[in-house]
């Protein structure tokens, strides 16, 4: 399956400086090719090309469409995607070769991508694609060193990768080196380490999704010893709000929502298995036995009720109640859906686009996404919810009883007698899976059985062919795949992007690894460490590249913008989740409960109740909660996915819709209105103005404290003499309009307290929701 | 020099600009310097690309754009084009009769319908009569559009691949019958970006049908940007105090307070920017600029007190009412009147499985009057010719009766083969009407027009070539029209 040569840290160690270079300048939007082809210093061709990080994406991006892995799109049965194909001898008489090592001049490619014919010329002038002229320099010089062929690198075995010796820089662990090594050759330096203080603030976020108290800034300030660091990672890592943020995460990823999704949106209860996910993190259970439980619980040995509810993984998909839909349409749907799931989230492959044709870019045929679709085509379940608010078969009954006795990682909140869980069930006469013409429900053709691509790992006779099996098959040592994917979420956590840029690519069109070498270690330490992800987390964390500086000079800047060569942290704003409950933490509002049924925090009125036909249910209408309900940490928000909270969205959040495993992050003018105006930011600038006036009896101190609480750092004297004269001016506005100022104290449920004149009090919330207002409150550090 | 390279220079003279300013900063001043509003766009395969907010994707249009803006008047549900548009005097000449096997040849039913053992042929309740230069057939429901026939470019052979309303809508939004890709209005900011600096570049509407007050739901996604940033998402108009989500300061905070406050957050985030150098947070400081500038520009364009009294009368008098359809056509005038690109109405209630005679009467009513009011108020303001008006729904609906067919009730259920939608303005050729039905209103006979050749026709009126404007996610460059679609050459004037 791969051949001998597979080595893939020579071509980085080789040509790092013009790895790096490439991948700055290396584009693949349309727009930026002209961008690049402009600029001089894109001219700088590599000395020596490398088939996987050089030629591969080209062929890949714009000429696997007509000369790829899709049989029927392929045009003169040309193919690139094999290196039989691509060196094969073409036309009727077999004359001719598109790629003759050596011999650029008679190679047909080249001859195509330089031509000025449009009859001629690669890629077609139809198929809007078209190549820089330092891509066509790539693959004439390529050809040129001899066109050496290489697999690709994903599917390559996970490397037990050396650790580069370095002469200079800070080193914590072997991360560093990996790191350093690149930085050296390229003779940039890091940025310097973070304050004590911001680096208590970004792992705090990063392992909690929380800020730092006060208290525990000062204690990490005062902690002299060599470990005081570590300590503080070691803390963070056994909270409950770790395991809160990592299943925050894992419910994108996961597509979890509190409805049904299509029409008319119905409520669903899932909360029993999100509040499983957070007990698995809790107890740190190995990301081998978190997976295969919720993949195939109701397949091991006797299962028990507790690997019964992780099962339901595969069931939080949308489920339709729309009548007058075909059922066998949507059943297909759900089935689709956990197969594509399966593949972003556990494999970093695209395979959902393999369902209506072979892959266009991978090595994914149309019968591999069936076959892997049969896996997940054995569920006793309908496509159409009947009747109305019925609740889709399969599912449990979980029993108050039972709950307080064994499954107490569920939170019964609001004591429910029986709690219904949808989760996974084989049927025992397994419905035969087929490859379906063009995706299409009713255009069965070619049965097939469960298999995965050999091109991958071999699905041999030691995996049962169903859903447990598939899951061994995935965590097997020779797995090239899920390893790699899975650190590389983690590393995405810590660092803002992954190693590798699309977690939800690992295929030909998705970035190339940053450090590859540091990718197989990052792995094949995972595996090594029985799957422990705090294990993998802590080993990030603390590294001295996670501890350096966010500062940035122009000249960094310039030379590295994406941070693709940390020398530097990356400047992170929070998620949507962190700002809220930021927020929420700093003034003291935030409920700690753990677990439980989503709750309904402010919300504009009328959102839902507008966009409703006749039905819904209980969704009809948005009924706020009230009491500490408002104040839970927002992954307990509730989330009806035809209307999701506006105030998250606008933050990024994603629909739920799908499997998601990256978020943008986007700076726009309406988030400036939530943080302005949401009445959970102005309730929350109200107390953590009590909160400051109670701790402090004087102006600059209160401001101080609030600020610190913030943004986790002191004010300097600049920043204080701002806020104080601002302070006064509000101040002298609120005393001659004492209505404004009862006015905004009204904000809010959490009761007022007399604490202060109103004028006063008011002023100190207009200035504590400055701070929460600056660019420092919502960014990591 | 590469344009990346000129947009950080650009930045770098911010920066320059903000470290000499060390006494703090005008902010108007600040604001006229950044022009706009600037995002840094990260491309999945990790380069950046930066660019200013108000700018889309294209550097320029593909070819000279016929049209500015859109307004679509969106009808969910899927109103009847056989009483609303393709006469078709045959279904009440043949009245309770079965259709025949040959005309519907094969075509899948509903859920609603397949259990039906019998498919009674039913004609138009409403009298059909001719108008305009070419004599063209229009209801009598809709007297105020009859009268500006000649204005509208009619497609009669439209036809979808959905039988049910969300995967319907949301294929004739996104492109695509299952959730997550971006809604059409998103695609257009992405792409072209925006013309003002003082509000959003998509915005939607909403009202509800008087003819059937529940009937299908709406969902946010069809207002989502999907996999593209969530600037281009389409921001939701509404009609009572708050008219934009958040926009409105809390109570006790007035605008000269609120001024203040946002001079303090600016020059409180240029010292971040000052030490730490991050690009990002420029971007912060033009954003929270923009918000403030929608909190005044919305409420002025919202406000339709000061409208005179014959735009009333042309409008209806569900023009006074905020939330109508009516008002909410008025409301997509004075948008238009402020160069928003995409401004998406959505009136609900179109879906008569039963009861159609009443119901349909009274969703005509709702919308016939504004819509034509609409479209001649910008052709007397000379908006007409590059503004494109788009009015229709996800399907159409059966030439036979969904339950039982009496001598005056019936119902029709939904219908992918064939539909009516029309456009004005922006470019199109007036007074047409395009494609046709067999007798029986059931198949297109002639010039059929799918969803995708529809969204590639818009777009290229907006001067995009639909295969052109892409964005790389996963891997695949996707497009509003997938893999499919044709312009439409015949429609365009």
């Amino acid at each position: 399956m791969i051949s001998k040569k597979t080595n893939i840290s020579t071509p980085l160690v080789l040509v790092s400086i013009i790895v790096i270079t490439l991948l700055l300048l290396f584009p693949s939007s349309c727009k930026t090719d002209q961008v690049i082809s402009s600029s001089s210093i894109a001219k700088a061709i590599p000395d020596k090309i490398d088939f996987n990080f050089h030629v591969k994406p080209i062929l890949s991006d714009r000429c696997f469409t007509c000369h790829g892995p899709d049989e029927n799109a392929r045009k003169e049965n040309l193919r690139f995607d094999t290196k039989e194909g691509a060196f094969a001898a073409l036309g009727k008489n077999k004359d001719h070769y598109a790629i003759i090592p050596n011999d650029a001049e008679n190679s047909t490619l080249i001859q195509r991508i330089f031509s000025e014919d449009p009859a001629e010329i690669m890629p077609t002038p139809e198929s809007n694609l078209t190549l820089t002229n330092y891509e066509k320099g790539i693959l004439k010089k390529w050809i040129e060193q001899g066109a050496e062929w290489k697999e690709h690198w994903s599917f390559l075995p996970i490397k037990n990768s050396e650790i580069p010796e370095v002469s200079k820089g800070k080193i914590n662990n072997p991360i560093d080196n990996f790191v350093l090594a690149k930085l050296n050759a390229q003779n940039l330096t890091s940025m310097g380490m973070a304050t004590k203080a911001q680096l208590i603030r970004r792992v705090t976020f990063d392992l909690t999704g929380l800020p730092p108290t006060l208290e525990e800034i000062d204690n990490f300030k005062k902690d002299k010893s060599p470990d005081a660091y570590e300590k503080v990672v070691d803390r963070l890592l056994q909270t409950d709000a770790y395991a809160e943020t990592m299943t925050t995460n894992w419910l994108d990823l996961a597509r979890y929502a509190d409805s049904h999704g299509y029409q008319d949106d119905l409520e669903r209860i899932m909360f029993p298995w999100r509040d499983w996910v957070i007990h698995a993190f809790k107890k740190n259970m190995p990301y081998d036995q978190f997976v295969t439980w919720q993949l195939a619980g109701d397949l091991l040995p006797n299962p028990t009720r507790e690997q019964i509810i992780a099962t339901a993984f595969n069931r939080n998909h949308k489920i339709t109640q729309e009548g007058g839909v075909i059922p066998e349409e949507y059943r297909v749907e759900y089935v689709s859906d956990r197969t594509q799931t399966f593949g972003t989230a556990f494999l970093g492959l695209t395979f959902e686009c393999a369902k209506c044709h072979d892959h266009k870019y991978d090595a994914i045929q149309q019968k591999d996404y069936f076959s892997l679709f049969s896996f997940f085509n054995n569920v006793p379940e309908e496509g159409l919810i009947e009747p109305y608010g019925a609740i889709p078969k399969p599912y449990i009954k979980l029993t108050k009883k039972e709950i307080e006795e064994t499954l107490t990682f569920i939170n019964n909140l609001d004591t429910i007698e029986e709690i219904p869980l949808m989760v996974m069930e084989e049927m025992p006469q397994k419905r035969q899976a087929h490859i379906l013409n063009r995706g299409a429900y009713d255009q069965p053709t070619t049965p097939v059985n469960p298999e995965m691509p050999k091109s991958i790992l071999a699905f041999d006779e030691k995996f049962s062919k169903d859903r447990l099996g598939l899951s061994n098959w995935l965590f097997s040592k020779e797995n090239p795949l899920t390893a790699r994917v899975t650190v590389n979420r983690l590393w995405q956590q810590c660092f803002g992007k992954g190693i590798v840029a699309t977690p939800d690519d690992f295929g030909n069109q998705g970035s190339l690894p940053t450090h590859p070498e540091l990718l197989d270690w990052l792995a094949t330490e995972l595996m090594n460490n029985n799957w422990d992800l705090k294990a993998s987390l802590k080993t990030m964390v603390m590294s001295a590249t996670y501890q350096q500086s966010s500062k940035v000079t122009e000249e960094l800047l310039e030379i590295d913008p994406e941070n693709d060569l940390l020398a530097r942290a990356s400047r992170q704003r929070l998620s949507a989740e962190m700002i809220r409950d930021h927020a929420l933490a700093t003034s003291g509002l935030l409920d700690r409960t753990v677990g439980g049924p989503s709750v309904k925090p402010y919300q504009p009125d009328g959102l839902w109740a507008e966009t409703i036909g006749g039905g819904g249910g209980s969704l009809a209408k948005y009924i706020q909660d009230k009491g500490s309900k408002i104040y839970r940490r927002s992954i307990y928000t509730f989330w009806k996915r035809t209307v999701p909270p506006p105030s998250m969205m606008t933050f990024d959040a994603t629909t739920r819709d799908v499997c998601t495993v990256k978020r943008s992050t986007t700076s726009t003018p309406l988030q400036a209105l939530v943080m302005l105006n949401d009445p959970q930011i102005v309730e929350a600038s109200r107390v953590l103005a009590y909160h400051s006036i109670e701790k402090e009896n004087d102006l600059e101190k209160r401001i101080g404290l609030m600020f610190r609480l913030a943004t986790s750092r002191e004010i300097t004297s600049d920043e204080l003499n701002n806020l104080s004269s601002f302070f006064n001016e509000e101040k002298s506005r609120f005393e001659k309009s004492p209505t404004a100022a009862k006015e905004l104290l009204q904000i809010g449920e959490y009761p007022q307290r007399e604490l202060l004149k109103e004028p006063e009090m008011a002023a100190y919330t207009i200035i504590a929701n400055v701070i929460f207002n600056l660019d420092e409150t919502i960014t990591k550090g | 020099m590469s344009k990346i390279i000129k947009e950080r220079e650009n930045q770098m003279n911010r920066r320059a600009f903000f470290s000499k300013s060390a006494t703090g900063i005008g902010v108007a001043a600040l604001s006229s310097l950044l022009g706009g509003c600037n995002l840094f766009d990260q491309s999945e395969n990790g380069i950046l690309t930066q660019k200013n907010n108000l700018q889309g994707i294209l550097d320029a249009p593909h070819f000279a754009p016929k049209a500015k803006r859109v307004i679509y008047l969106f009808q969910s549900g899927g109103p009847s084009q056989l009483e609303l548009f393709d006469y078709k005097p045959l279904l009440n000449q043949r009245r309770g009769e079965e259709l025949p096997d040959s005309i519907r040849n094969g075509q899948r039913l509903t859920g609603m319908t397949s259990g039906q053992d019998s498919f009674p042929i039913v004609g138009s309740q409403f009298g059909f009569s001719q108008h305009g230069e070419n004599g063209t057939y229009m209801s009598d429901l809709m007297p105020y559009t009859s009268k500006i026939v000649d204005e509208l470019c009619i497609i009669k052979s439209m036809h979808t691949e959905a039988i049910n309303h969300d995967p319907a809508i949301t294929f004739f939004q996104t492109g695509s019958q299952q959730p997550g890709r971006p809604c059409m209005g998103s695609w257009l900011s992405y792409g072209m970006g925006s013309m003002n600096e003082n509000l959003p570049t998509f915005t939607v509407l909403l009202s509800r049908g008087t003819g059937r007050k529940f009937g299908q739901p709406l969902y946010s996604r069809l207002w989502g940007n999907g996999f593209l940033h969530s600037l281009h998402q389409g921001v939701q108009f509404r009609s009572g105090k708050d008219p934009v989500l958040y926009l409105k300061d809390p109570d006790g905070i007035d605008r000269a307070s609120r001024r203040k406050m946002l001079d303090h957050i600016a020059e409180l985030n240029a010292k971040q920017l000052e030490e730490f150098g991050d690009p990002e947070i420029s971007s912060r400081i033009a954003q929270y600029e923009m918000a403030y500038r929608m909190q005044t520009s919305v409420p002025d364009v919202v406000d339709i007190s000061n409208e005179p009294d014959h735009i009333y009368q042309m409008y209806g008098p569900d023009s006074m009412q905020p939330g109508t359809f009516a008002a909410n056509c008025l409301l997509a005038r004075r948008l238009a009147e402020q160069d928003v690109r995409f401004i998406q109405l959505y009136h609900m209630g179109w879906d008569q499985h039963e009861n159609l005679p009443t119901q349909i009467a009274g969703q005509a009513k709702d919308v016939d009057q504004a819509t034509a009011a609409l479209i001649m108020d910008l052709k007397q303001r000379g908006m007409l010719e590059d503004t494109l008006v788009i009015w229709g729904g996800e399907f159409g609906r059966t030439n036979y009766s969904q339950g039982t067919l009496t001598d005056t009730n019936y119902g029709r259920d939904h219908h992918p083969r064939c539909f009516t939608i029309f456009m004005a303005g922006g470019g199109v050729k007036p007074g047409m009407v395009y494609g046709e039905t067999d007798e029986f209103g059931y198949n297109i006979v002639k010039d059929p027009v799918h969803v995708h050749d529809f969204q590639a026709t818009m777009l290229h009126q907006l001067g995009i070539d639909h295969e052109k404007m892409t964005y790389k996610y996963q891997g695949r460059r996707f497009r509003l029209t997938d893999v499919h679609g044709k312009v439409v050459k015949d429609l365009l004037a």
